[in-house]
């Protein structure tokens, strides 16, 4: 009996089980879509604010076009992919009158005042190949001039267009901000920057 | 048979070949993988058929190793954190912390009890993406569609709340030596509070539509035994061994962090068939959403920040020496071992991956099966290739 | 000689009309069935392609099309074309008898029943004709299933058109419809209620569609039979599965709903008859979507330990009310 029980009643008392996976698709059938339907929808801009993209430059609060960052290589000592290449700015080239009259000065004793190379950096290209989005470069920053961008709609169509000279991209920031209505659509403009 | 087969260049590389040597008469060959629907990844089963039914399986590995313990050897302390988060995919976060845990041991660092909650909130939460991940691919293994896009749909809330305090979604890398990258807001607290009695109205829903379905029943229930003599044998951890009916958690057996705290149960199964394995895994998201609740409620009066002061730089020097520390993972137990010469990169990185040992049992476990339960223990073993090779 | 003659041109124009209605049906239920999928999961499906996708179907058809027809080394290329061929054709004339509507029939035969059963069975050969010369051993396992299951899945189905036939007396299909005339209480359905379910059961089997759909199981045998078969070979063996799927729908709608006839009296007309085979697709791929795919023991278990013995009980215990 405990085998009919087991081998006939059971499957079929089980298969009401098909019917309750029947009415649960069913019901999800009915209720509407969930997924963010792309061209036509964006994810809203909470979320993508919390997005962590490639890494970007911040400007200085005055002028947001220059970066905070003093050229310390911190960031490129610690990145673990090596991603980041940075050039420091050098001294302006004194002209040959200048010249003169510093060796003039030193030859009189007096002690020269040399003008110093900025400490804003000549050159910040940053490779998103070999990056891997660990927010090291962003912690060890003692000038607190980067951070993740939430550039989710960028594209590249070639490895060279993935590294990203982040200067000139931190210029094109600043002057879509300052002048939103005239300012060319950079390439690696999007939707979420217009909002930063 | 034809010039195909006794063409010199095409008959099969070495492990075709080696496997060829033991072959019976009228069974068949097959290579299941790399590139099969059901392997996950590049993992290459040879099978031995008879009819449908499994004679011999091996599984061959190395189509993804990156050598991961190679790099840390010349990668800074540090700089090698970023590789956690890519050794295996479903669980990073444990990962990350079996790491940094084993770095801070050999430094002495005492992690701060803030930092330490918010490690067991988000390796919790990352626990449930895990299992979400699998769950859904493990009915997609067995023929059904629709259940994957349902676990997709919470894992990703799950994901958007992680999204927060790590900036990224999938290859988490945001433990450091010493705590976090960075600090967890207040809305991630409020998004995870709202989660949870969320999910848990969406755990009967995945009950009833997969767990109670006939069909999977049947398919799941009374095959790929792995018992407990086997898994020791193999050195099964995780779900696999709880699935044979042993109660053995490392969050319990030896507890790190601040897991002695809390209050939760290590559910197990007797039955160490894939069914078993099933329903540990899905009582499990059920105990990390314990563990959750407790670690949120304990963090308002929690003390330090989310990182230790002074926490070393990432070109830090720990002092000579070497340590061990494991975690529960997703699949089992993430052990690293660590050796220091003093010097800034690590004289030596072992990784001991908990998916490494299960699949090891699976040879035995599918040997007399069909080929679609071969499929079906595959999936419970819940095997995340990238973890496997490393 | 002028009827033979009228009847020659009816037959054409049928064939014509079959093929074209074969066509339609592809795309519509490709388009459908992606579209449920897609609201089943909660995304929205095909959404590109013309208005809600509508033409994603036609679009994908048409890059079939376009794709190279590769022959597999050492494949017998003869039997490996030959295989999709043989699945498409014989749907064409599995339409044939099928009643429409009153005058919707495109060959009014009294055998019209038996040559639906008879040529559908030509799908298992084709499959195994497929699966056999690509030589390519995935094929060759799902080659292997697809015919035991075909084979096993035919008997139930025959029992229980067996147990209608017996109550009609009659394998032509417009006259099966013509005596489920008048209401609703007359379809079969409620007389033979268990072949119904039968012969649902036994369709999903008898198309290879999920949780069936053991001869191409995607997540074991990647392709099964179709693993080798690029371009618009895959696409006839894609076709000719919907193909399957509408005549077995029609089927069932003759057999148990009645036909052309709508629930009460003098509604009737072919769009009942459309109404009925669609709602019965649509079942078919709701099902899909729910559950996950047998084992293969468990398919011929279902059939030899549940669907023959109650075929064959369904068919004594008709015959045995009859003759009371």
């Amino acid at each position: 009996m405990n085998t009919f029980r087991k081998h006939v009643i059971q499957p079929i008392i089980d298969c009401w089980s098909l019917i309750v996976g029947l009415k649960i698709t069913g019901k999800y059938f009915c209720k509407p879509l969930i997924t963010v339907h792309y061209p036509r929808e964006v994810i809203d801009s909470e979320n993508l604010s919390t997005y962590g993209g490639h890494v970007e430059l911040i400007g200085k609060p005055k002028d947001p076009a220059t970066p905070k960052c003093i050229s310390c290589m911190m960031c490129v000592t610690n990145c673990p992919s090596g991603c980041l290449t940075v050039v420091k700015s050098k001294a302006p080239k004194p002209t040959a009158d200048q010249e003169a009259a510093w060796k003039a000065a030193e030859e009189a004793g007096e002690k020269v005042e040399k003008p110093k190379a900025p400490k804003n950096p000549a050159k910040f290209i940053y490779d998103y190949t070999k990056c891997s989005l660990c927010g090291t470069c962003i912690e060890n920053c003692p000038a607190k001039s980067l951070r993740f961008s939430n550039n989710i709609y960028w594209v590249a169509t070639s490895r060279a267009e993935m590294k990203i000279d982040l200067l000139a991209r931190l210029k094109g920031q600043a002057a879509e901000v300052s002048a939103p209505a005239h300012a060319p659509k950079s390439e690696a403009s999007a939707p979420a920057e217009k909002e930063a | 048979m034809s010039a195909y087969q006794n063409s010199e260049q095409m008959k099969g590389d070495f492990y075709t070949q080696k496997f060829e040597a033991g072959k019976r008469d009228g069974t068949l060959i097959l290579n299941m993988g790399p590139q099969h629907p059901s392997t996950h990844g590049v993992l290459r089963i040879v099978v031995e058929l008879d009819g449908e039914y499994v004679v011999r399986a091996e599984p061959v590995l190395g189509y993804l190793h990156r050598m991961h313990e190679k790099m840390g050897e010349t990668q800074t302390w540090g700089g090698f954190i970023p590789n956690m988060g890519r050794v295996d995919y479903g669980h990073p976060m444990a990962w990350n912390w079996a790491y940094c845990g084993a770095v801070e041991k050999l430094m002495g660092i005492e992690v701060p009890e803030r930092a330490e909650l918010l490690r067991v909130i988000m390796t919790e939460l990352n626990r449930l993406t895990s299992h979400l991940l699998w769950w859904g691919a493990y009915i997609l293994d067995l023929g059904a569609f629709t259940p994957i896009m349902y676990a997709f749909d919470d894992r990703e809330m799950l994901l958007d709340i992680l999204q927060r305090p790590t900036a990224s979604r999938l290859t988490y890398s945001n433990f450091r030596v010493g705590g976090l990258q960075m600090d967890v807001d207040d809305k991630c607290i409020e998004m995870i509070k709202a989660f949870i009695p969320h999910f848990r109205k969406r755990l009967p829903m995945y009950k009833d539509l997969v767990t109670d379905n006939l069909i999977l029943r049947r398919r799941i229930e009374d095959i790929g035994i792995i018992d407990q003599d086997m898994c020791r044998r193999y050195g099964c951890t995780g779900p696999v061994l709880r699935g044979a009916g042993v109660a053995y958690d490392v969050r319990r057996a030896e507890p790190y962090s601040v897991y002695d705290r809390f209050d939760f149960e290590i559910p197990t199964q007797t039955s160490a068939c894939s069914a078993g394995r099933y329903l540990v895994r899905v009582a499990e998201m059920e105990q990390s959403m314990r563990i959750i609740e407790q670690a949120i409620e304990m963090l308002p009066s929690a003390q330090g920040g989310y990182i230790v002061d002074k926490a070393p730089k990432p070109a830090m020097k720990p002092p000579v020496g070497e340590a061990y520390f494991c975690v529960e993972g997703g699949r089992g137990k993430v052990g690293v071992y660590v050796v220091s010469d003093g010097s800034k990169t690590p004289y030596r990185v072992k990784l001991r991956a908990p998916g490494f040992s299960n699949l090891s049992a699976f040879a035995e476990a599918a040997t007399g099966t069909l080929i679609a339960d071969a499929v079906a223990i595959l999936g419970s073993l819940d095997l995340i290739i990238p973890e496997i090779d490393r | 000689m002028s009827a033979f003659v009228q009847q020659l041109l009816v037959l054409i124009v049928a064939a014509v009309a079959a093929m074209i209605w074969l066509g339609i049906n592809a795309l519509v239920w490709v388009y459908c069935e992606r579209k449920f999928a897609g609201h089943i999961q909660r995304r929205p499906g095909p959404f590109e392609v013309g208005p809600h996708g509508a033409l994603q179907p036609l679009i994908d058809g048409l890059k079939l099309m376009g794709k190279q027809l590769l022959t597999p080394d050492n494949a017998d290329a003869i039997l490996y074309w030959l295989a999709p061929i043989l699945s498409m054709l014989p749907v064409l004339l599995l339409f044939l008898p099928i009643p429409y509507g009153p005058v919707l029939t495109g060959m009014d035969v009294n055998l019209g029943l038996l040559l639906i059963l008879a040529f559908s069975s030509f799908n298992g050969l084709a499959v195994l004709l497929a699966g056999w010369s690509s030589n390519n051993k995935w094929g060759l396992l799902g080659a292997a299933r697809a015919v035991s299951q075909t084979v096993a899945y035919e008997i139930p189905l025959l029992l229980v058109v067996l147990a209608v036939t017996f109550m009609t007396g009659t394998l032509s299909l417009t006259e099966i419809t013509n005596m489920q005339a008048g209401h609703i209480g007359n379809w079969f359905i409620w007389k033979q209620p268990l072949a119904f379910l039968i012969f649902l059961v036994a369709m999903f089997g008898e198309t290879n569609r999920a949780p069936f759909d053991l001869a191409e199981a995607e997540s074991e045998l990647t392709a099964g039979f179709h693993t080798e078969y690029s371009s618009m070979g895959f696409g006839l063996f894609f076709m000719a599965e919907y193909g399957y799927m509408v005549v077995m729908c029609s089927v069932c709608s003759v057999l148990f709903l009645g036909g052309y006839h709508g629930p009460f009296p003098g509604v009737d007309g072919w769009w009942w008859m459309l109404l009925k085979t669609f709602a019965l697709l649509s079942f078919m791929v709701w099902v899909r979507w729910t559950y996950p795919r047998v084992r293969f023991d468990q398919l011929l278990n279902i059939n030899w330990k549940w669907l023959l013995p109650l075929a064959t009980f369904n068919l004594l215990a008709t015959a045995l009310i009859l003759k009371l």
